[in-house]
């Protein structure tokens, strides 16, 4: 079997809010077409280091960062980076549905019309594509001119993920994606990520130590700022090697 | 202590009760005028004749030069006010840090403190004739100088109402069009400013009503001629200016030329309320949309 191809790779990575040091030397490869998984006690850096994979800290005033993230090789701090080109390449999934307050169509095609897209025919395809990719179509289908916040939360956050799809990344980032949902939508939601690594690469951050053994083929284990442990979702959870990491998966802190 | 405390409740309804007795009564001085008024003026002549001469030998009192007066001004007001107030409102939310919003935001508001006789004033002696050196045609008093200027103080309300009404959008909305690859002008335009309309229409509600009811800088650079035009060029008159002329001037009391000033306050009252409950209807049905 040939090695997988590293799509995300992060070198020698600091992050600072201000005077705070909130990524201490980060060093980690992600798969491509595979899952990793962020875990770590609130606080830890997991959710700084998912956003500086998309420069979505970018507007936070007196955040900076140093070292390299590379995106297919390529270094996306880069002076002739275009921020808003490198997120039509890493699409993002948040905490909380975030739903724009337009109709189901309009959320799903808003990625395609900001790019200038008008093909009516081509936006209708591309939605329904999206919505079934996030097994939504049959459930909106017959309501797709009527406002997205009308729909459930596990709706909305599917929805949000076909908004995502609409675009064609290569890389979904989700922030906690079920954390505001409840059991049963959460589950929908892991299927779908089952079914979508197959295209894309995904990297999700979860408080759940549940969830990451379930969807993702690796585990990233965060703590005050560092990255503690890096392995197979498999081996990380039945013999891990660092000693903090055992107590954060058996429960004895976070 | 328990008598103290009586005394003390006593006295804050008594303040609450004043204010609302000093509301009704000057409602009733308009309405019992005003009925006097249309007593011997139909309210048919008021609202269809084209002319307004209550102070001349052969009287029209036709209410819609006034009515056409406050019209162009609060228009050419708005039309300076609303883009200049929304671009500030959203350069301070999407692209201004922090630390120069919190700097210009009071100074924008020093904008509103500004007297109102200064702006007039200033439209009458900088902007009428600084606007004569390129309009040829424009007059000494005129509603476009009155109009421009009533925008420039009226420009913070806007900024500042339709920011609040901006940043009350959740920030996960702003994250979400970030994270589809929007720029920030795609952001703005495209998530945030729709988001926020019915607060940036409440906003441009109240301007409005402010603009009806301005006085003095209409008083002053407007001129005092009611004329039933849309022309900016040519002076005209307010309802306000028209109150304030009759007023100052030395009509009898009691007598029918002076009992117009109450019809055109209540015409101005009637205006003002309406728009005050609009952006109150307004603020009420679309407030708290997420959450």
């Amino acid at each position: 079997m040939t090695k997988r191809q590293h799509k995300l790779e992060a070198i020698n990575l600091d992050a600072y809010y201000g005077d705070f040091h909130a990524l201490k030397n980060i060093n980690i490869a992600m798969e491509e077409k595979a899952v990793t998984a962020f875990i770590g006690p609130s606080g830890c850096g997991k959710s700084t280091f998912l956003r500086t994979l998309n420069r979505m800290n970018d507007y936070i005033d007196g955040f900076r960062v140093q070292g390299q993230i590379l995106l297919d090789n390529r270094d996306i701090y880069a002076s002739n980076v275009r921020v808003d080109e490198l997120r039509k390449e890493v699409g993002m999934v948040f905490q909380k549905p975030n739903p724009f307050p337009k109709t189901i169509f309009e959320n799903v095609v808003y990625g395609l019309k900001i790019q200038g897209i008008k093909d009516k025919k081509l936006l209708r395809e591309t939605c329904e594509k999206s919505l079934r990719q996030t097994a939504l179509w049959d459930e909106v289908k017959d309501k797709l001119d009527k406002s997205a916040l009308a729909l459930s939360g596990g709706q909305q956050q599917r929805l949000c993920i076909a908004r995502a799809l609409a675009i064609s990344p290569s890389v979904i980032l989700m922030d906690e994606p079920t954390s505001a949902l409840d059991p049963i939508s959460t589950a929908k939601i892991e299927d779908l990520i089952h079914e979508l690594k197959q295209y894309y690469t995904i990297i999700i951050v979860t408080h759940n130590m549940q969830q990451a053994g379930r969807v993702s083929d690796h585990t990233a284990f965060f703590y005050m700022g560092e990255l503690v442990e890096y392995s197979k979702t498999k081996t990380m959870f039945t013999s891990p090697k660092n000693e903090r990491t055992q107590n954060y998966i058996t429960g004895r802190f976070g | 202590m328990r008598v103290q405390e009586r005394i003390i409740e006593g006295l804050l309804w008594l303040s609450a009760a004043i204010t609302v007795l000093i509301t009704i009564s000057i409602i009733w001085v308009l309405l019992s005028e005003s009925v006097q008024f249309f007593s011997e003026v139909s309210i048919v002549r008021f609202l269809t004749e084209k002319e307004w001469t209550p102070l001349f030998a052969e009287k029209k009192f036709g209410i819609l030069p006034l009515v056409a007066g406050t019209f162009l001004t609060t228009a050419i007001a708005i039309a300076v006010a609303l883009p200049i107030g929304l671009t500030i409102a959203i350069y301070l939310n999407e692209y201004a840090h922090a630390r120069f919003k919190t700097i210009i935001k009071p100074l924008l508001e020093v904008l509103a403190t500004i007297p109102t006789v200064v702006y007039g004033f200033f439209a009458l002696t900088v902007v009428t004739p600084f606007l004569q050196s390129f309009i040829p045609g424009l007059a000494g008093f005129n509603a476009l100088s009155a109009g421009i200027v009533m925008g420039v103080m009226i420009i913070p309300m806007i900024s500042s109402l339709s920011e609040d009404a901006i940043s009350a959008v959740p920030r996960s909305l702003r994250e979400a069009a970030y994270g589809m690859g929007s720029t920030r002008l795609q952001t703005a335009f495209g998530v945030m400013v729709p988001a926020a309309s019915s607060g940036i229409l409440v906003s441009v509600i109240l301007a409005i009503s402010r603009a009806v009811g301005e006085t003095m800088i209409v008083a002053i650079a407007a001129g005092q001629q009611p004329r039933l035009t849309l022309n900016p060029l040519v002076p005209i008159e307010t309802i306000t200016t028209y109150i304030v002329q009759v007023s100052m001037g030395d009509v009898p009391h009691g007598s029918l030329e002076y009992r117009t000033i109450f019809a055109a306050g209540m015409t101005l009252f009637v205006f003002t309320f309406l728009l005050n409950n609009l952006s109150f209807w307004i603020k009420k049905k679309y407030q708290e949309k997420y959450d």
